[in-house]
């Protein structure tokens, strides 16, 4: 094939040649013109300024291949020439392409589909406004859910045969029973460090038999209560969300409602109630792992006795010490099943949704949850409890 | 060498084994797809139909048998290999399948960022050139999938599978849970895309318009083995599923016009 006027030198797999006779300009183009070639011919064919002409023919005739891709390039050239004012004519396509051809120039009349645009200050800023927003509203809605939760609880107060009593044992059993192992390990671990850390610090004043005290007072009125809370808001609170969730994303929620069955009632209530009986038992379950943790730890760091240790033990733990623990833990079971629920009923119907719901349902939880906390350490101040 | 590849069937699958927990789905089929056709495969629910279509592009190995597409023995290609075949077709998901965090541009932009080096700007227009291809409206490319209606991710999945101009593409139930008209207009579609795109088609679908609108040729399975036949063959056919499938009332409706 001839190389006219100088142009770009053309590979040998897609090529193109100029041709000029009178007013006309001749692009002939020629070869592979598919998407493998893209990054070269794209560069090319915009490098193409017929200066000086009013026609332009495009002849496509020596075309071996044309993919969409080529195609688009071809059409793009001569639309951008028509912008330009030349009058620009596609000849000799053969018979196999005129359809694509055709296709996508009849089709593709908009702007290049682009990506968002990059983040400016200006949208950084929005966010943040947004997030305040955002966040403002979540109170206000989990505020209203919590209305609404009320409202049903005593519904089935008033009507215990609603109850949904296998639910309920169920959840029992996945959030209670099941958690044991785990929240067992954790509380035993944090008596352990709570006992050495105590030693180590407590020995230099020479009363280091005090170390019981700082255990027992610890993990019952603080630690123990709150292992059991975050490993709960881990496990249960992010398997509601996951597992409401998923069901709205299904339309089972749907499905429920149009038969005249209240969600709140089949799927919020069982699980708020069963955490909420199940979270001060595993709090107490949690508290004794920890004085297990500190009785074993208290035993080979100090060599205090196990019969010293119970001795000390019932010494410090004076009138509310163990029931500050437990009052709490009902609440903070309340707060884990809310959020939790909450957030699986609002999750859209894709699968990012339900992951990062899931993801705020436990942050949110832990979060409100140590709130609580410092509210009830404020409140057990100003009762002197 | 191009040659070869062209004489050689799209698809051709040699005794092909299938097993699901146990249960043979498929029988020693053997099935050929030439270049430029488009083949429907049809099939009562739980015969295997989508368990085919996944065998054939690689979801699921085989138990037994011969997969060959565009010329090349599946089981024999290394990674590499397998991934310079794998941008040669496309698939057209049930549901669409779009990746849900990702606009429809951004879903049909993937494969052309993941395998070619074009320019940004390049690949902006190409995936507008196939988004409008297809026929969806300009301002759906930056519409999320749970924006869309389902006949729309239907649109948006065809438009990613055909991001990379494959020469082959599976549809897998193209027109189920579309109504009638946005069914027809995708029939249609597919029909101008195989005529520009001189594409081959393979397709299952329960759809008797759809079959009889697109397909030049129906597969049917039945008793673990493929009928393969143009639909006026089959319609004759003795075989009592068959039968009832082409002469049951619904099929007496398709076929009547």
């Amino acid at each position: 094939m001839a190389n006219g006027s100088g142009r770009p030198k053309p590979a040998p797999a897609v090529w193109y040649r100029t041709e000029q006779n009178e007013d006309t300009f001749r692009l002939i183009v020629g070869g592979f013109w598919i998407i493998s070639e893209a990054r070269r011919l794209d560069f090319l064919v915009k490098a193409i300024q017929p200066k000086g002409f009013t026609r332009v023919e495009i002849d496509c005739a020596a075309l071996e291949r044309l993919d969409t891709v080529g195609a688009w390039l071809l059409l793009r050239t001569k639309r951008e020439l028509q912008h330009h004012g030349f009058d620009v004519q596609l000849v000799n396509v053969r018979e196999e392409y005129r359809a694509l051809v055709h296709t996508i120039d009849h089709d593709c009349t908009a702007p290049p589909a682009g990506l968002p645009p990059p983040h400016t200050f200006a949208d950084r800023l929005e966010r943040i406004g947004r997030g305040l927003v955002h966040a403002l509203y979540q109170v206000y809605g989990l505020i209203g859910f919590f209305g609404l939760v009320a409202d049903e609880t005593a519904a089935v107060i008033l009507n215990p045969r609603r109850l949904r009593v296998a639910a309920l044992f169920h959840q029992i059993e996945d959030g209670g029973l099941n958690a044991l192992p785990i929240v067992g390990l954790l509380s035993f671990l944090i008596g352990v460090v709570v006992a050495y850390q105590g030693a180590d610090q407590l020995r230099q004043f020479g009363i280091d038999v005090f170390t019981v005290n700082l255990v027992a007072v610890g993990i019952l009125r603080e630690l123990g209560g709150m292992m059991a809370a975050i490993v709960v808001a881990a496990r249960s609170g992010s398997a509601f969300t996951a597992q409401i969730g998923t069901m709205k994303v299904n339309q089972e929620l749907d499905a429920l409602q149009i038969s005249g069955i209240s969600t709140t009632e089949v799927l919020v209530l069982p699980r708020l109630s069963g955490l909420i009986v199940t979270l001060p038992l595993l709090t107490f379950y949690s508290n004794m792992m920890g004085l297990f943790g500190g009785m074993v730890m208290c035993y080979f760091a100090l060599s205090i006795t196990i019969p010293a240790f119970l001795e000390q033990l019932r010494a410090s733990v004076i009138d509310w010490t163990f029931w500050v623990g437990l009052i709490k833990a009902p609440v903070f079971a309340f707060i884990i099943g809310l959020v939790g629920c909450y957030q699986g009923l609002h999750v859209e119907r894709s699968a990012a949704s339900v992951g990062s719901h899931t993801t705020r349902a436990v942050v949110e939880a832990i979060f409100l949850v140590i709130a609580a906390d410092a509210a009830f350490s404020v409140l057990f101040s100003v009762l002197g409890i | 060498m191009r040659a070869i590849a062209c004489d050689s069937p799209a698809i051709r699958v040699r005794g092909l084994v299938s097993r699901i927990g146990g249960r043979v789905l498929h029988d020693r089929i053997d099935l050929d797809v030439f270049r430029g056709e488009i083949v429907g495969v049809v099939g009562g629910s739980g015969t295997g139909k989508s368990v085919l279509l996944r065998t054939i592009i690689g979801l699921q190995r085989p138990v037994a048998g011969n997969i060959e597409i565009l010329g090349q023995n599946i089981a024999d290609l290394d990674d590499e290999a397998l991934v310079r075949l794998q941008i040669r077709w496309g698939v057209l998901f049930q549901d669409g399948a779009l990746f849900s965090d990702q606009t429809v541009a951004q879903n049909v932009q993937l494969p052309l960022r993941e395998h070619t080096d074009l320019p940004q700007q390049l690949i902006d227009e190409i995936a507008s050139v196939k988004i409008s291809m297809v026929g969806l409206p300009p301002d759906a490319a930056k519409d999320y999938p749970s924006e869309l209606s389902g006949g729309m991710r239907k649109r948006a999945g065809l438009a990613r599978a055909l991001a990379l101009d494959p020469e082959l593409l599976f549809l897998d139930e193209p027109t189920a849970g579309l109504d009638p008209i946005a069914a027809a207009e995708f029939d249609e579609l597919v029909r101008g895309l195989r005529h520009s795109l001189r594409l081959t088609v393979f397709m299952v679908t329960h759809d008797l318009d759809t079959l009889r609108a697109t397909t030049d040729r129906i597969a049917v399975l039945v008793d673990r083995k493929l009928k393969i036949g143009t639909i006026t063959g089959l319609v004759h056919d003795r075989h009592p599923w068959i039968h009832e499938y082409f002469t049951g009332v619904r099929g007496r409706a398709a076929l009547a016009n």
